[in-house]
């Protein structure tokens, strides 16, 4: 029995590996991407749709069924918290009263880096409203400690930058997130292949989300793959506990007596 | 009169319900969700909702995004 539960606003998850769907070629790709990750949360967001320019275009959630899937419905390219709120009551009647979101103000267009003082804002009013909010945020422990406070259900700080696939910048901020929190802490951002993601499991984050660094893998579905098992490794690393590091004393593996001698 | 929808201007007959606006975009089997003058229409309520003069509408979906 997995008694290594994941467990977000009351539902346990089997993968802690969290899945966005822009960037693919198309939805097929999506799909056998998502499919092969084993991800069971999946980002969406929110766009107006064509009224009519474009009768024939199919739709994502014919390919990521909200049956299937949890989805979680982000506020990307919001930068106030009244944006994003809006946003995300456009999402929850759109998926049926639906209450799990990502709330994500952006405070930067170049950077993306969030807006805090506007996140914590909308992060208040969306918890007083009976959202269960996923939050993405910077690495600051202090920031990280009130969007608990407030109620969130996941505080989810960048690594490194948005789409820039750089990698744990500051594992010793998340470090103290991950310490100082008991709502799971959850790597948004930042990732650009497997070994990042078990970096980021190894600190002891609770799981990763990630888009970019499958989408734009040159092939996404092996990316998937890797990430999947990355997630687990890194996983099953922390919890093993990792041996002490000895800077300057090696330590051999064999016996050092029964030699033979000469 | 004219309504807004998601920016663009639409030119209706008065007293159009806000269903029939939306059965003239395609969204049929689509999953939507509808925003006038910046509160939520509920599904249920669409056939109920009368257009007025420069009502702003939004009409968004779910699309790729991380």
């Amino acid at each position: 029995m997995n008694t290594d539960e994941f467990k977000i606003a009351g539902k346990t998850y089997q993968s802690r590996l969290l899945v966005g769907t822009g960037k693919y070629r198309d939805f097929q790709e999506t799909q056998q991407a998502i499919e092969e990750s084993g991800a069971e949360i999946i980002t969406v967001a929110i766009r107006r749709t064509n009224i009519g320019q474009n009768p024939n275009e199919s739709n994502l959630l014919d390919f990521i069924s909200p049956t299937k899937y949890t989805l979680l419905p982000n506020t990307a390219g919001c930068y106030n918290a009244e944006d994003a709120i809006r946003t995300l009551r456009l999402a929850r009647e759109l998926l049926d009263g639906h209450n799990l979101v990502k709330l994500e103000v952006l405070g930067d267009s170049k950077t993306l880096f969030p807006n805090m003082p506007e996140t914590l804002l909308a992060a208040k009013t969306l918890v007083k409203d009976g959202f269960d909010v996923m939050v993405y945020c910077s690495d600051d422990p202090i920031q990280a400690r009130q969007l608990e406070d407030i109620g969130c259900v996941a505080v989810m700080p960048l690594a490194s930058l948005i789409g820039s696939g750089m990698g744990i910048l500051n594992p010793w901020n998340l470090s103290i997130i991950i310490d100082q929190l008991q709502v799971p802490v959850i790597v948004d951002a930042g990732v650009g292949t497997a070994s990042d993601a078990a970096i980021a499991m190894e600190l002891g984050c609770a799981g990763v989300l990630m888009n970019t660094a499958i989408a734009q893998a040159k092939n996404p579905v092996l990316m998937a793959s890797a990430m999947k098992k990355a997630i687990q490794a890194g996983r099953e690393a922390y919890l093993a506990g990792r041996m002490p590091k000895k800077t300057y004393q090696a330590e051999p593996s064999s016996p050092t007596t029964g030699l033979i001698s000469s | 009169m004219n309504i807004i929808v998601n920016g663009q201007s639409l030119s209706v007959q008065p007293n159009t319900a806000l269903s029939t606006v939306i059965d003239t975009l395609n969204l049929k089997n689509q999953r939507f969700a509808v925003e006038v003058n910046g509160e939520i229409v509920t599904r249920s309520l669409h056939n109920q909702y009368v257009m007025q003069e420069n009502d702003k509408v939004e009409i968004v979906v779910a699309v790729g995004g991380g």
